[in-house]
């Protein structure tokens, strides 16, 4: 009981809250842990790559398989795509369904652009003999590439949910979370393709 | 045509894979399947299906997904401890020309099963259902973060553990040991459907880990009682929140891991194979980026239950919270320093080797100061040995000779002796034992009174406790001893007569553990049977220190009437000496989540996608993943999660607790 | 409770100096990854030696503008969590590549080089 008095202070001691407490919502947050773990994913695609990089065994290498010009096509695409979607926030912010939906629209036609266009170079690469299974290089090159790719089809998948949601739920509280969530995703996905027109492209052309 | 039409219908699925041809898993198999009639039957007979499916398959309350995750852990744990034994039994009599009960592809079997079902089902449910039911309550949260996700996680863990229950009975699994090392992980060397269980249980109860993960640290940043700052959490919630932040970075590894592997036995690639340019030492690498920092994540939270144990039954405060901190920060971020260790006799050379056994020993600096945090907390301490200060005790004079033996093996030199040696089975065993279980143990009969509102029976807690203690240093002294003698690992078989009595006195060691696992089925068993003797009416049953002890044994669906604020670290000890008042009137209602069958339906349908992957079964294989698209995405059509508790009904359950304030102040 | 709908979006988009980001950030991104193709595609630089640090320093530069411009990483949002959790895992990105290929690396200049194997970089 001494503790009592040493401890005492000029006001009354609040032990609990009063009203119900609204705290935020722990949903971007918890969605920017998610893609810090899917970095790590793609980290160690990235050293799987990197181990193996020079692992031609006597298939082709990076000169004979990558179409620089293609390469940097999708890479537009993809930039553009991001661009698009910053479109998107302003309007979003402003609960502006309309404008929202569109350049989420066109965000959307860009990634499929780049979605088609990487189709199109691993089906070229598999009609020419270089596989996935032709050799470790091409096989890290695939699930690397690949798996980013899969994210962007994901990606799409979700515009296409908004593009409903918004249309039946507007903008309320909870789309405007789910947006900005996707907008997070989508820019991350296209800081990823850094990493891969930087590692495996361009300097696997040069090396 | 019946042959390719059975082919594209059932895959490799055929009659041969079911074990009619092996007396021992057909004897399993019908044991299990008349039990598990048995608990259907009584289910049924009881009219009980309404209740579990309402009240807990589809729950998102954090406490009953917790129980739930404790359920499978022990469930699991029972698996895993038979393979134990059989293991034992067979190297005890597996000498000279006796070639034991067990031939080498099933023994292979076991031991793969064995490392996995602890690892993976036992260790991993156990310290995530901890987590999920004390932490929230330690800092006065209603919920986690993403209850939902709760449910979804713990479901696709469950699914990861039917799909290796089901190898027992239908095909095989694994032979490659508990991490499957490629090359022999490899299609050209394990053609069967071993690897493939065993890839898909893991990578769906893995997604369901980093889902949990991820969940625990948005709650423990963004949820904490107001006044809670980081310094004055718990420290159970602080290993919680540095065991899942390791948890979150090193499953990524894991899961690209097992992705690369996946990728070379289904597409044919060469990430892990000896053609074409594969780097099998790769996977390796991969696996112990994710194997090292894992012992940590399951450590941390025992280490944080030893921390409240101790703080509680000596009634003291923690001695040095601070410095437990920052050893349990310096030790998650070391964590991911040290994985080399592992294979040392790789090759990498001595600047690799040196730089990763340094590591490795300066880990063991804030283990150590841990240690002593413990002791001195005791050090003049009024304490009570109840059963789980019992195992607080075990803990340390046990533990403290594995990190000591971890020591030894962190120098390269000596690892080069004792790689794959018994002596480093024993280790591990040592530390997993003897740091995570015992932990486990003191935290489940220390919270199981919150969770039931009875304490487990004592009597039968000793019993289990002496068992657990004095069979874990029967069976892994002689194991230490024959390994440094130079003896290796995974094998069904000895030569030299002259090692059996140590295979022996392990296998009575065994024996005992096995009265210890009884031993805490009894105190369950027993604790219900005395549950009115046993109850604790107060909430408070053991004058704990900590938030989770204010409320009531068990805990409304609510957790706290009213929003607890915090001004100390120990903030119920604080409320208790400072004459804190609870409040019978003036609450409010309550917002809480709905529950959801999403969960259950998306781990059910991850289930038959591992299944039919697992036996070539296409056709099904793309019928559950477009079922598992669509039901995710329908998910996200549902926009009425949530639901208000009437401030009425909040006002009669706080009626019904006998006592105004926590009778321990 | 995370569901509930009331709440305002996560803090994390300080929403007016963010226009003005996004468009820096849009022009600097363009740049960033033209110079890089330009420089491995047309030759300008007869010594490839240099183009590699170089590309690979733009790669880190657009990387950071992504990350300030685009997904408006700063010190306050969320109280600082988001920064915390994104240099950890930076680290931890660094941890596993680095780590991994100078681990190999050593593994595969002490072991006997297998034909075919990652060493073998000889054809191609």
């Amino acid at each position: 009981m001494t503790q009592h008095v040493t401890i005492a202070r000029e006001e009354p001691v609040i032990w609990h809250l009063a009203e119900e407490e609204h705290p935020a919502s722990p949903t971007g947050l918890g969605f920017w842990i998610y893609l810090m773990s899917d970095a790590l994913i793609f980290a160690s695609l990235f050293a799987m790559f990197g181990v193996v990089s020079t692992a031609f065994a006597g298939g082709p290498g990076p000169r004979q398989i990558f179409d620089l010009p293609l390469v940097a096509l999708n890479t537009a695409f993809l930039l553009a795509s991001s661009i698009t979607f910053g479109q998107a926030i302003p309007h979003m912010e402003a609960g502006r369904v309309g404008p929202t939906r569109f350049w989420l629209a066109i965000t959307g036609l860009l990634g499929a652009a780049f979605v088609g266009v990487e189709l199109y170079e691993f089906s070229h690469m598999i009609a020419e003999g270089a596989g996935p299974d032709r050799s470790a290089f091409l096989s890290s090159f695939f699930a690397l590439v690949g798996t980013h790719g899969a994210h962007v089809t994901v990606g799409l998948i979700w515009i296409a949910t908004l593009l409903i949601q918004l249309g039946s739920q507007g903008l309320s509280e909870a789309m405007k979370r789910r947006v900005m969530c996707l907008s997070m995703f989508w820019h991350f996905l296209d800081i990823i393709w850094i990493g891969v027109f930087t590692f495996v492209y361009l300097y696997g052309v040069i090396r | 045509m019946t042959d390719t039409l059975a082919k594209t219908v059932f895959g490799r699925l055929s009659w041969e894979s079911l074990p009619f041809h092996e007396p021992i898993l057909l004897g399993t198999f019908i044991v299990v399947v008349l039990l598990g009639l048995g608990v259907v039957g009584a289910v049924t007979r009881f009219g009980l299906w309404g209740y579990l499916w309402k009240e807990w398959f589809t729950s998102v309350d954090h406490k009953k997904i917790g129980i739930m995750y404790i359920i499978l852990g022990i469930i699991m744990l029972l698996r895993g401890f038979a393979d134990a034994l059989m293991m034992r039994l067979q190297q005890a009599i597996a000498f000279g020309s006796n070639p034991g009960y067990l031939p080498p592809s099933h023994y292979d079997q076991i031991f793969t099963a064995h490392g996995t079902i602890m690892i993976f089902f036992v260790a991993i449910p156990l310290v995530v259902g901890l987590i999920n039911f004390v932490m929230p309550l330690q800092i006065g949260a209603r919920d986690v973060a993403f209850p939902f996700l709760n449910n979804l996680s713990f479901w696709l863990t469950v699914s990861g553990a039917v799909l290796t229950m089901i190898s027992l009975f239908v095909g095989e699994f694994a032979r490659t040991g508990w991490l499957s090392y490629a090359p022999l992980a490899e299609l050209a060397y394990s053609p069967d459907t071993g690897v493939d269980y065993y890839l898909w249980s893991l990578q769906i109860a893995g997604v369901g880990t980093t889902l949990s993960a991820i969940n625990m640290v948005a709650t423990i940043v963004k949820m904490r009682a107001p006044g809670m700052t980081m310094m004055k959490m718990p420290v159970f919630t602080w290993t919680a929140l540095c065991s899942n932040v390791l948890a979150i970075a090193i499953f990524p590894a894991l899961t690209a891991a097992f992705f690369l592997l996946m990728l070379d036995r289904y597409v044919g690639t060469h990430f892990f194979t000896n053609e074409l340019g594969g780097a099998p030492m790769m996977y390796w690498n991969m696996v112990w980026i994710w194997g090292h920092p894992e012992v940590y994540v399951l450590i941390l939270p025992a280490f944080g239950i030893y921390s409240e144990i101790t703080s509680t039954f000596t009634g003291k405060r923690l001695f040095g919270y601070n410095s437990m901190v920052y050893a349990t920060v310096v030790i998650t971020i070391l964590s991911y320093l040290v994985w080399l260790h592992h294979f040392f006799t790789m090759g990498a050379g001595p600047s690799v080797n040196s730089f990763f056994g340094i590591a490795t020993m300066v880990i063991a600096i804030p283990t150590g100061a841990k240690v002593f945090n413990w002791l001195f907390t005791m050090y003049k301490g009024d304490i009570r040995y109840d059963v789980p200060m019992m195992w607080v005790v075990a803990f340390m004079i046990t533990f403290v000779v594995g990190g000591m033996t971890g020591v030894l093996l962190a120098i390269p030199p000596a690892d080069f002796v004792l790689h794959n040696s018994l002596f480093l089975v024993a280790h591990f065993h040592n530390t997993i034992i003897g740091g995570v279980v015992f932990g486990l143990f003191a935290g489940m009969v220390y919270w199981f009174p919150k969770a039931f509102g009875f304490k487990l029976d004592p009597w039968w807690g000793k019993v289990g406790f002496w068992g657990w203690v004095i069979g874990y240093w029967l069976a892994w002294t002689p194991i230490y001893i024959v390994g440094l003698m130079g003896n290796t690992r995974r094998v069904n078989h000895f030569d030299d007569p002259s090692i059996q009595p140590y295979f022996i006195v392990a296998l009575i060691g065994a024996v005992v553990i096995l009265i210890g696992v009884l031993g805490f089925v009894m105190s369950i068993v027993m604790g219900f049977v005395k549950r009115k003797q046993l109850a604790d009416t107060t909430g408070d049953p053991w004058n704990g220190r900590t938030l989770e002890w204010s409320t009531s044994s068990p805990p409304p669906a609510y957790n706290f009437a009213v929003t607890p604020v915090v001004h100390d670290l120990d903030a119920w000890h604080d409320m208790k000496t400072r004459g804190y008042r609870r409040p019978a009137s003036g609450f409010k209602p309550i917002h809480m989540p709905k529950n959801t069958a999403a969960g259950i339906i998306l781990a059910g349908l991850a289930t038959v996608l591992g299944f039919a992957m697992i036996w070539y079964i296409w056709w099904l294989a793309a019928l559950a993943f477009a079922g598992l698209l669509v039901t995710a995405i329908g998910h996200t059509f549902n926009f009425k999660r949530d639901y208000y508790i009437p401030q009425d009904e909040v006002a009669r359950t706080e009626a019904k607790r006998p006592l105004p304030l926590g009778a321990g102040a | 409770m995370s569901t509930s709908s009331h709440h305002a979006v996560a803090s994390h988009s300080a929403s007016h100096g963010s226009r003005a980001a996004y468009r820096a950030g849009s022009i600097l991104s363009i740049v960033l990854t033209a110079i890089p193709f330009l420089l491995v595609m047309t030759n300008v630089l007869p010594d490839r030696g240099i183009i590699a640090p170089m590309i690979f320093a733009l790669g880190f530069i657009q990387i950071v503008v992504h990350v300030l411009c685009f997904l408006h990483l700063d010190t306050r949002s969320e109280g600082g969590w988001t920064l915390l959790a994104f240099l950890f895992t930076t680290i931890i990105v660094v941890l596993t590549i680095a780590g991994s290929i100078w681990v190999m690396y050593h593994l595969n200049a002490n072991m006997m080089p297998m034909p075919g194997g990652p060493m073998d970089g000889s054809v191609h």
